[in-house]
Formats: C-alpha cells, structure tokens, sequence
C-alpha cells in the first residue's frame, strides 16, 4: 500500500466527499469529515517521512508512464506544502461544529462539509501533481469550492464578495490556462519536468515570454499579490468563521507554491531573474504591498477585515523573499508560508470563538472582551505577537531570514522597510489588544463568556504550534532551506 | 401551459426518445462521438423540457431534490470507487488493464464504460439540480 501514498493522499478526502452527501445525517458528516481530514493529514506525515528517507516520491496515473500520462511528484517543498494543507484542514474542522451550528443552517452541513473537503482535495491536488494542466484542473476544484464555501457566510455581504471573488478567481484561472495553452503550443508537453527540459529548445521565443506573463498575472492574482488583493478582504470578511480560517491558511499559500514551482521550477531561475529581471516587478509589488496593506489594516474597525489587510501584507512577505532568488530569500518566503498560515489560521480561529460569543468582530464591541474570555484573547495576543515578528514566535523566523537574505545582498532599504513594517503590524495587533484587555467591557462583552474548549483547543494547537515552530526550527525552516535550495539547482 | 395540447402531446412523445438517444450516446462514445458529458445534458435536457412544459412541481415529482443529490454523489463515487478497484486489483489508480488481467483491453474498455456511467449520472443528476435551481428562484 505504501506505493500507493501519493494517490491516497488525494482520493480519501475526494472519496468522503460524495460520502458526506450521501450519509447526510449532521452529527454523523462531521464526524466522518473530519476523522478523513485526519486521516489525510496522517498520510501526508507518511509521505513527508518518506520524501525525506527516499528522495521524491512519483505515482504514475493509471498506470501512463511519466511525459505521456499524469505523474504525482512529491519532491520536499510539495511534501511540505501538502503537511500544511492538511493539517490545517483536519485542525480547522475539527474546531468547525459548535462555530458552524451558529454561522450555517443546520440544514446546510453536510454540504458544507462536502464543499469542504473538496476544496481540501483541490489545494493538496495542486502541491501533489508534476503536471501542468493537472494544476489548472485542481485549481479549479479548490476555486469553485471556496467560492461556495464564502456564500454560505450568514451576511447578505457574503455573496457579493463571493461573486467578486469568482470573478476574480475566473480571471485569474484563465490567465494561468493561457499561460499553460502557450507553454504546451511551445514544447508539446504538460509535464513540468520535461517541459523543463524542453524549454531550452526553444530559448527565446516570445510566445514563452507571454506564456510566463500570463501564468505569473494570474497566479499573483490568486495569490492576492498586491495591487491585485481587491477581492481577499471582503471573502476573508464575509465568510463563515471557519472558512475563513481555512482558506486563509490555506489558499493564497498554495498559489505561492504555484508561482515557486512555475518560476523556479519549469522555467528556471536564470531565465525568470537574471534575464526577465523579475525582481524589478515582484520587489517594488511586495514592498508596496507590505507598507499599504499594513496600513490599511490599522483603520480597520472590523477585525477579520484587518486580519485580511495583514494577509494581503504578508504575502508580500513571502513575494519579498522569493524576489530576492538567493537561497536564503526563498527559505525565508517558504517558511514564512509556512508560519503565517499557522498564525493566521490560528488568530482567524480566535476571531471564530469571539463571533460564536459576541455575534460581532467589531472592535468597539470587542472592548474588555479579555476580561471574559482570556483564553480566547490570550491565544490572539500570542498570535498577534507572531504577526509582528517577536522573537519566540514563528514570525520571527521568517522576519530573521528575510533580512538575512536583504543584506546578503547589501539591500539596505529593504532590510529598513522590512522592520519598519513590523511597526505598523505591531500598531493594528497592540489596537486590539488594547481594546480588548484595558477597555472597560462593552455592552455585548458583558454577557460573553469564555469559548467552549471544542474549539479553544485546536485554536490553541495552530498558535502553540507557531510558537513550536519559533522555538524548534529544524523541522520548520530546515526543510524550507532543503526545498529552496533544490528549487534554486532548477529541479522542477 | 394547459392550454397549449400540441405542445403537451409532443413533449410526451418527445421525451423517451431524448432519453433514449442520451443512453445511446453514453453507450456509444466507446466507438464514436459522444461520452458520459454529452450523455447527461441530453438526459437533463428531457427533464428540462418536461419542466418547461409541464411546471418545475412535476419534475421534482419524478426527481425529487434528494435522490438527484443522492445521484451528483454517485456518480463520483462510481468514478473514484473504479480507480479503487484497479488498486484492490494490483494496478495504479484508474489502471483499467487491472480490471482483467488475462485481457487488458478489455478491462480498459470496462474500465472506460463504467467512468463513464459515472460523470454521466453525476452531469445528468448536476444538469437538473441547476434548473430547478434557477427556476424555483423566489420558491421554496
């Protein structure tokens, strides 16, 4: 069975989807849900071990052997990914029934939790597969399902920022489909890895050059990549507690990974920075990104909406290390990858209990909230400290390596801007924590009490993990050094 | 549309032979144009036309919400649960040739017949959820 991880990793999560719908009854789906979840994230523990005993891992498809057929490659970085997504998906529904019974019709999750798990399959489909239409195709899954998942959100705001965001979405998806077409015209293959090889064939064809401006658009408007970010606040605002908590540690996560596999792997560093020079677009976008985003955030009076503005800065973050295309820049975008979507799902998580309390994440409302639920607020606290970048906390990790990487190259200004930023973000996360410690409690927070432990605990495993990951990096930013400098050696 | 009898009479008449014509082309699309997509708009499209004569109640007397629910997650689970047999069997996922491994093609063929029969029920069942969607907008 052990030849078979790749695919399994897949098809549970695709196979207990239908299941949802047929068993229906609510206790029943979420119980069958997220023990697949659980299971899936065992088999991506499996195949991590495995990639990192073995070298990568491939499972040829129905039996097609490799440049014909769909390969499944799982090299460290998708190894890695794929442990993110999963277990972030497993946490998440686990802390999803008490929260979802108050933002969702009953009625509605089972389909919820199908959605759900079909959005799961699409993400890990996108991270497991060498092929490049196979990317398209899952990424459509994963689109569609989230686009589903954001209108169930109770508001009436949910379904325009739902429509927003599949227009958007489209956009974007057919970008990159362009961008595959062109790719596959040139070289007349889907498979990244001998399309790799073929490229050299046929240097400096401008139908490569659209392909690659077309495919990089679209994944950085997945990827929310400033100025591109105009459809993430409102889904991230109107979604349901526990989706966004998911697709924020999720999603724009995955589309990273598309944009390293693509640069890095299938065209090749000396051809996307030293010839296309594309740091010229990705550094002032990210800089940019990461000064207007976090100062966007610090306006904010709904605080999912400024949690969203931070996203959108913190894959600027991540935009920042890839930019640089030195080892240390791409260890310090993918762990940070890595880190804030622990610390976003974790402080998304916490804003899910404050909803399920005060019916609101209205700043003004969550006055003296500390006061009646501390472990709720003391888990956003933690989680908010990692957002700044204080030593101790994952954050840190990444922040440290970013400047690392900046003056390694004698980037100066970056390195400056880099810390500077960190001030903004400790402004919008000290706003909260003020509010919500030293404040006296406001109208709604005087009846609130403390979240049930349901969904405390797997809100505090994500921000003890993001403390975990700052303490023992070896796990952490080890393999994000491993896979970096494998993507840098052009190994698609 | 009590009114309209020619329009009705047709209809009736009309509709085995869509669903008829929609199994052929599903089992056909082995040999020539066709396959379980085309199949199961054909199937829908007779539901359709019944609900556009006839009034979306009477469609979701023949196909309740449910069972068409019921059917969407078949037809998945008969494309996927295909690929977990040719695993059970020895082969990779969806490696049809495992399916008789005396004869490989012709566990491809059978292998091929049955997704098919999948992603047509679950196109079909999908076709007519999104009708009685829209048109029982404003409706319960």
């Amino acid at each position: 069975m052990i030849e078979h991880l790749p695919v399994l990793q897949i098809i549970v999560p695709m196979i207990a989807a239908p299941l949802c719908v047929l068993l229906r009854r609510r206790l029943l789906v979420l119980g069958f849900a997220i023990l697949a979840c659980w299971i899936t994230f065992g088999l991506s523990v499996a195949l991590l071990d495995q990639v990192l005993t073995n070298g990568v891992v491939r499972y040829e498809m129905g039996g097609w052997a490799a440049p014909w057929g769909i390969e499944y490659r799982v090299d460290l970085l998708s190894a890695f990914v794929l442990l993110l997504v999963s277990g972030i998906g497993a946490i998440v529904l686990t802390f999803a029934p008490r929260s979802l019974s108050d933002e969702v019709p009953v009625s509605r999750h089972y389909l919820f939790c199908s959605v759900y798990l079909l959005c799961l399959t699409g993400l890990l489909g996108i991270a497991i597969t060498g092929d490049l239409f196979n990317v398209f195709v899952f990424l459509e899954i994963s689109a569609l399902s989230s686009y589903a998942l954001i209108a169930m959100g109770g508001r009436r705001q949910a379904l325009p920022a739902a429509f927003q965001y599949l227009v958007m979405g489209t956009i974007g998806a057919t970008f990159i489909l362009i961008g595959i077409g062109l790719m596959y015209m040139m070289t007349g293959t889907l498979n990244m890895e001998d399309m790799a090889t073929r490229l050299a064939a046929v240097d400096g064809v401008r139908t490569g050059l659209v392909a690659f401006g077309f495919f990089t658009v679209g994944v950085a408007l997945k990827m929310a990549l400033f100025p591109l970010h105009v459809w993430l606040p409102n889904a991230y605002t109107y979604a349901p507690s526990v989706v966004t908590a998911f697709l924020a540690a999720t999603a724009t996560k995955v589309s990273v990974y598309i944009l390293l596999r693509f640069v890095f792997g299938v065209f090749g560093v000396e051809f996307a920075f030293e010839r296309l020079g594309l740091t010229t677009i990705l550094l002032p976008l990210s800089l940019a990104g990461i000064v207007v985003a976090s100062t966007v955030a610090i306006y904010q009076r709904n605080i999912k909406r400024m949690l969203a503005y931070s996203s959108v800065a913190q894959i600027g973050y991540m935009v920042l290390g890839i930019s640089f295309a030195t080892a240390t820049g791409l260890t310090a975008g993918i762990v940070h990858l890595f880190n804030h979507a622990l610390i976003k799902g974790g402080l998304f998580m916490a804003m899910g209990c404050v909803m399920l309390r005060l019916k609101s994440v209205d700043i003004d409302d969550m006055a003296g909230i500390g006061r009646k639920m501390p472990f709720t607020m003391a888990a956003w606290a933690v989680g908010g400290l990692g957002l700044i970048g204080v030593p101790v906390t994952a954050g840190f990790i990444s922040k440290w390596y970013l400047i690392r990487g900046a003056l390694e190259l004698n980037w100066w200004p970056v390195a400056v801007l880099v810390l500077l930023s960190s001030l903004l973000a400790l402004v919008y996360v000290w706003r909260v924590i003020e509010t919500a410690f030293f404040k006296e409690p406001s109208e709604r927070a005087q009846t609130a009490t403390e979240a049930p432990l349901s969904m405390l605990i797997p809100t505090w495993v994500l921000i003890g993990a993001s403390i975990f990951f700052g303490l023992m990096t070896s796990r952490s930013a080890g393999i994000a050094q491993q896979a970096a400098e494998a993507l840098l050696r052009g190994s698609p | 549309m009590t009114d309209h009898t020619i329009l009705r009479v047709v209809t009736k008449l009309l509709i085995p032979f869509v669903l008829l014509f929609a199994l052929y082309v599903q089992f056909h699309g082995d040999y020539g144009p066709g396959g379980g997509f085309q199949a199961g708009v054909i199937f829908a499209a007779g539901f359709v036309v019944y609900g556009l004569i006839f009034g979306l109640a009477e469609v979701r007397r023949v196909a309740p919400a449910r069972v068409v629910e019921i059917f969407i997650a078949a037809g998945l689970l008969i494309f996927a649960g295909t690929g977990v047999v040719t695993m059970l069997k020895g082969g990779n996922f969806l490696e049809y040739g495992a399916l008789n491994p005396a004869h490989p093609a012709e566990g491809q063929h059978l292998g091929i017949l049955i997704i098919e029969l999948g992603v047509g029920i679950t196109v079909a069942a999908v076709m007519i959820a999104i009708y009685s969607a829209f048109a029982g907008r404003g409706r319960a």
